[in-house]
């Protein structure tokens, strides 16, 4: 098996994958053309950052980047600090009901949005959270909260058990537990949940279109906003979706192993 | 819920918990520990459930505040005679299946593909899965705008190359193009979760396979596919859920047109509910879609569970 394939393989590999990208391609590209170019599908043209320049000018493009920030990273933090300790307890405390409360956990996820859109919506309403960044973040949270639980669990399910018992049996505290052992075994599984979570939040669109417009819209809200006829400029769109999709693209691309744990809930690692 | 997906859970998944000390089981710390999760995603999946199904049986429409009062399954009534109803959950079947069908037997052959090693298959990789980490309203607009359109579009492009007529692809092809733009972004999906299946797949086994003189459709057959079979269910199971919602690359691509011809469930509850704020039946939509989600679910679990079945005997 060590052996390279067949020339064949390697040219269909590499057009699957250029014919998948392209869209993406067409949108990097388009973002350094003039609005002129950009309804044109010419490779030549004389590339221009003015896109950017009224992109950043003319929206408050920067608000849009802020709330996005602010919700995916807020949320996320959030969800880490409900979820570890849950994890933790579940991991090395476990009861009887530790397995159905993963369980549990899980099938939380399994109720679509769609079902609970009203009445998020009328107790958001009510309660002020409507358009607000809070109401956003604690929505993320919460969606995203079984992920977390179940990532971090099963982090904390690959530190070897023996180490463990041996430092019980030598007296260690749970607190010298968690600091000496537990926190530098685990600290990059943690870290990779957390770029899980932000990636998950930064793109989430369902929740943020049902519940801002203008005040905590993120940029996905935005974006969306370039859908309707009078405010289709390419250019601009291209440039503003590349700054958008890039940052996180290129977390994606680093966290794609852990996005194969923490979707599967670890059941494909 | 719990039974069928506890069903479902493969064998030797991390919920299979070895307890280390049980005498520390019962610990009151790990119960405080645990208790902020189990409350909170309790409260979030009970509170908002309870809201629906209690809307889905009075007359609430924020237009007419004046109007309350009990009835019955009345909004129930009214939404299974709306004429768009049948055609919406019509709609959400077709798009689910199609988007499934499209990404997991994609995914698999572009997974099968990368599994073989060819120059610069790191690289091509990356540009594969790139399309699962576009926003969505994102990737409906590029799909919209500049992939699509029946003007400037890449396609009227190629079209007018080969002098063929360009096709206004989202007017006459409306649903063929929503699940377009979405299965783009969920085959990369597929493809990761599977090739990284086929990557724990170890090579002794097809070696021995292709010594007893088995060729490659065999060894796709009779190995990687029985394999593969616990991952393909766990994509299904998770693009399920996740397209049962699909919102934004509607939202921003077609709004539900023309005329009625994308809209899914998701659409028709949103458009009752939030364009039209007649609370009632919205929910009672809402009942109907949680329904749904346990009905396919239930089934795709069983399903998958029988096909799996003689896999985890061995």
């Amino acid at each position: 098996m060590n052996e390279k394939a067949p020339i064949w393989v390697g040219v269909l590999g590499w057009a699957v994958a250029l014919v998948i990208f392209m869209p993406i391609f067409i949108i990097a590209i388009t973002a350094f053309k003039t609005e002129q170019d950009a309804y044109s599908l010419t490779l030549f043209f004389t590339p221009t950052l003015q896109s950017f320049h009224e992109v950043f000018e003319r929206s408050h493009y920067l608000s849009f980047v802020s709330n996005s920030v602010i919700v995916s990273f807020g949320s996320t933090f959030l969800s880490l600090a409900i979820a570890v300790p849950a994890a933790y307890s579940l991991a090395f405390f476990p009861g009887k009901r530790a397995q159905k409360t993963l369980l549990w956990m899980l099938s939380t996820k399994m109720m679509p949005a769609v079902g609970v859109l009203i009445p998020i919506y009328l107790l958001a309403k009510n309660a002020g959270l409507l358009d607000s960044v809070t109401g956003l973040v604690i929505i993320y949270t919460l969606i995203n909260l079984p992920i977390a639980v179940w990532m971090a669990f099963t982090y904390f399910n690959e530190v070897p058990k023996e180490i463990l018992e041996a430092a019980r049996i030598d007296g260690a505290s749970a607190w010298q537990e968690m600091l000496h052992l537990l926190l530098p075994t685990s600290l990059p599984g943690l870290a990779s949940t957390a770029l899980l979570l932000v990636i998950l939040s930064w793109n989430e669109a369902f929740w943020s279109l049902n519940l801002s417009s203008s005040n905590a819209a993120p940029l996905t809200v935005f974006i969306a906003s370039y859908s309707n006829p009078e405010g289709l400029f390419w250019a601009k769109l291209s440039a503003a979706s590349l700054l958008a999709v890039a940052p996180i693209l290129c977390l994606g691309w680093i966290a794609q192993k852990q996005l194969v744990r923490g979707m599967t809930f670890g059941a494909v690692k | 819920m719990t039974q069928h997906v506890l069903d479902a859970l493969p064998a030797g998944s991390p919920a299979t918990v070895a307890p280390i000390s049980p005498r520390r089981a019962s610990n009151p710390l790990a119960k405080l520990l645990l208790t902020p999760s189990v409350a909170v995603l309790f409260l979030w999946m009970i509170v908002p459930l309870a809201m629906t199904l209690y809307f889905s049986f009075i007359r609430y429409n924020l237009l007419n505040p004046d109007q309350t009062g009990f009835v019955g399954l009345d909004n129930y009534r009214y939404l299974l005679e709306d004429p768009t109803f049948w055609p919406s959950i019509g709609h959400t079947l077709v798009l689910i299946g199609s988007v499934l069908a499209i990404s997991v037997i994609g995914g698999t052959l572009v997974a099968v593909l990368f599994d073989q090693p060819f120059a610069g298959r790191g690289i091509a990789r990356l540009l594969v899965i790139a399309p699962f980490f576009v926003m969505p309203t994102v990737s409906a607009l590029i799909w919209k705008n500049m992939v699509l359109h029946p003007v400037y579009g890449l396609w009227a492009g190629i079209f007018r190359h080969l002098g063929l007529q360009p096709i206004d692809w989202l007017a006459d092809y409306p649903m063929w193009s929503v699940i377009v733009m979405v299965a783009w972004q969920w085959l990369p999906f597929a493809f990761l979760i599977l090739l990284t299946s086929l990557q724990s797949l170890d090579t002794e086994q097809k070696e021995a396979a292709q010594l007893d003189g088995a060729g490659p459709v065999r060894i796709f057959v009779y190995i990687t596919l029985p394999h593969l079979s616990r991952a393909i269910a766990v994509v299904i199971m998770i693009e399920t859920i996740f397209l049962l919602s699909i919102f934004a690359e509607i939202f921003t691509s077609t709004a539900g047109g023309p005329g009625t011809e994308t809209t899914t469930l998701t659409w028709l509850i949103y458009s009752i509910g939030l364009q039209q704020f007649d609370i009632g039946i919205a929910s009672a939509g809402g009942v109907i879609a949680v329904i749904l989600a346990n009905v396919v679910s239930f089934f795709l679990v069983r399903m998958l569970a029988k096909n799996l079945k003689g896999e985890y005997d061995k």
